[in-house]
């Protein structure tokens, strides 16, 4: 799309004869820069504001509410304090590296928007690898950590550095055997590919394809939060023993592009659950929309942000909720439970889809079944825990 | 974690059990009222006035019912009270020529309040004391002299009366917190 657009300003001389090249190289960095400035940096900022006023809501405060309506300039105000802060590069530390590190994480994770759809045609790169793109992407980033670890030359710092390495590389596996889980139903890596053999319905999600599928989605989801270093597994900043692990000796912007990859990693993790498990940009079939472009891609993309949303706020809640492990917990978590399940459930799908290579109804129907009443029984005890506390209740999420 | 076949699926069990669970009753907060009072610019009522009756806040002194004792002054642990009382010889009056409480070195212990015979000098509600000169924190009651309060049996002065009132609850209510009637435990 970009190249035709860039073809025909060439041909009407738009561009005054410049080499086509030039001209391919210039139209990519433009939107390459506006993808970044005008997507990714922001929902990185605003995540960062949704999960302070989410934070707060559930330990009974309000949260940042002064800057604009209702705080939500909030992370601009940071951002901006931040990038006028001096830099500190400490006397001992490794200065190029230390300077290096940060930009190799956002690299890692900036570069894992490309393949992430959107809608049925918003999308950068439906590349044919795009999920193995993905998971080989986000696993840059733990080489920026190892660097800025390793580069500040601060016992902090190493240890979460390290600590990092070995989280990371420990939870790939299981990650990728959950997701190979999926691979093995659609037969491809394409996440486009992936989306489409998906409904819109929860029956037709792959979450409720089978009891393996079912599982895989949770195992995927507990190895993406400990790539993604969030609670519980947020081990290498761990506050109480590293100080701020890997980050400690940063400061100013450097440090504030840490930040925009943690939080923007989020964003990532979910889009990696929903277009696996959860039916990704899928909208049901409304008659009309399919003969606009425009507004089908438009619902498409809302379906999208809002699921992937859902499951950064899911993500910010366990962080409100669940203590940090121990390294010996973390470990074993992933060698000793989710390992060995994640291999069963992947001869389980291999048999499963050997069996019903169309998909099994009855069990698609039953899981989802089981789905929707653990729902019900969880607001029931969320219901009870309030009925308990007596507490004043308001249903504004404002203050 | 020791244990075999059975302890590794309870392990699993209890795990996403009380994961389940300890969410349930994070979730329930999201439709908790929050219990942040936004001081000082978004609250319904001032917080001084939130404030219990015996709060000891920046001290005050009511002129009016001031009998010039000076047992206050001696009373002060750190003389951040000066008081100038002197007999006027023309009128056989005593007379306040100054009254200056510094704020900046008061540590709101309370012991001046307590032998006031007329609970003229009293502690306030008020807190907000910041000030940007050092000159401000000192309270000057005495504007220009005034006669000391000359105690009678029964107050009659309609102006003075009800501050007298007021002076002699806060007495009771300062040096007896269980009140006159109640039994301190």
């Amino acid at each position: 799309m970009l190249q035709q657009f860039l073809d025909s300003l060439i041909a009407d001389g738009t561009l005054g004869g410049m080499p086509r090249d030039v001209a391919y190289l210039i139209g990519m960095l433009g939107a390459g820069a506006l993808v970044v400035f005008g997507f990714v940096l922001n929902i990185s900022g605003v995540t960062t504001f949704v999960e302070r006023r989410v934070w707060a809501r559930i330990q009974s405060r309000i949260g940042p509410n002064r800057v604009g309506p209702q705080g939500i300039l909030q992370w601009l105000a940071d951002g901006i304090k931040l990038l006028m802060k001096e830099e500190a590069i400490p006397f001992a530390a490794d200065s190029a590296l230390f300077k290096l590190a940060p930009f190799v994480v956002t690299v890692g994770f900036i570069t894992a928007f490309v393949a992430v759809p959107f809608s049925s045609a918003l999308v950068i790169a439906d590349l044919n690898l795009g999920i193995l793109y993905i998971t080989s992407m986000t696993s840059l980033v733990v080489v920026g950590i190892m660097i800025a670890g390793w580069a500040s030359n601060n016992k902090w710092s190493l240890i979460g550095g390290i600590r990092a390495a070995a989280q990371i590389v420990s939870y790939e596996i299981p990650a990728a055997l959950s997701i190979f889980t999926v691979i093995l139903i659609t037969g491809t890596l394409s996440m486009q590919g992936i989306i489409q053999q998906q409904g819109w319905g929860p029956w037709d999600w792959f979450i409720f394809h089978s009891p393996f599928t079912f599982v895989g989605f949770f195992i995927t989801f507990v190895s993406l939060l400990a790539e993604g270093n969030r609670t519980p597994f947020d081990l290498p900043e761990a506050e109480s023993e590293l100080v701020a692990g890997f980050v400690t000796e940063y400061s100013g912007a450097r440090y504030l592009f840490f930040f925009l990859v943690e939080w923007g990693n989020l964003y990532v993790i979910s889009a990696i659950l929903v277009t696996l498990f959860l039916g990704g940009w899928q909208v049901p079939m409304i008659p009309g929309l399919a003969e606009s472009p425009f507004w089908l891609n438009l619902t498409q993309a809302v379906t999208f942000i809002v699921k992937s949303y859902a499951g950064v706020i899911t993500m910010m809640w366990i962080r409100a909720t669940l203590p940090r492990v121990r390294v010996d917990q973390l470990m074993s978590t992933c060698w000793k439970y989710l390992l060995p399940i994640a291999f069963v459930n992947f001869m389980g799908t291999a048999l499963w889809v050997l069996i019903w290579p169309e998909g099994f109804r009855f069990a698609e129907l039953a899981l989802t079944l089981l789905g929707f009443s653990m729902v019900v029984y969880f607001f029931y005890r969320v219901v009870f825990h309030l009925r308990r506390s007596g507490a004043e209740l308001t249903f504004s999420p404002l203050s | 974690m020791v244990g075999g076949f059975n302890a590794y699926f309870s392990n699993i069990f209890e795990v996403a059990s009380t994961v389940f669970e300890g969410m349930a009753v994070t979730f329930s907060h999201f439709v908790r009222k929050p219990t942040t009072i936004q001081y000082p610019d978004r609250m319904a009522i001032r917080v001084q006035d939130t404030l219990p009756y015996r709060y000891r806040g920046i001290l005050e002194v009511d002129l009016e019912i001031c009998t010039g004792c000076l047992a206050c002054e001696r009373a002060c642990p750190i003389d951040c009270i000066v008081i100038d009382a002197k007999k006027d010889k023309s009128t056989k009056k005593m007379m306040l020529n100054r009254f200056d409480i510094d704020i900046a070195k008061c540590m709101y212990c309370g012991l001046c309040s307590e032998p006031c015979p007329t609970g003229s000098i009293h502690h306030t509600p008020e807190f907000e004391g910041a000030d940007f000169s050092l000159e401000s924190m000192m309270r000057r009651f005495v504007k220009q002299p005034v006669a000391a309060y000359k105690p009678k049996k029964v107050e009659d002065d309609p102006e003075v009366a009800p501050i007298l009132e007021r002076g002699m609850r806060y007495l009771d209510e300062f040096a007896d917190p269980a009140g006159k009637t109640g039994t301190d435990s």
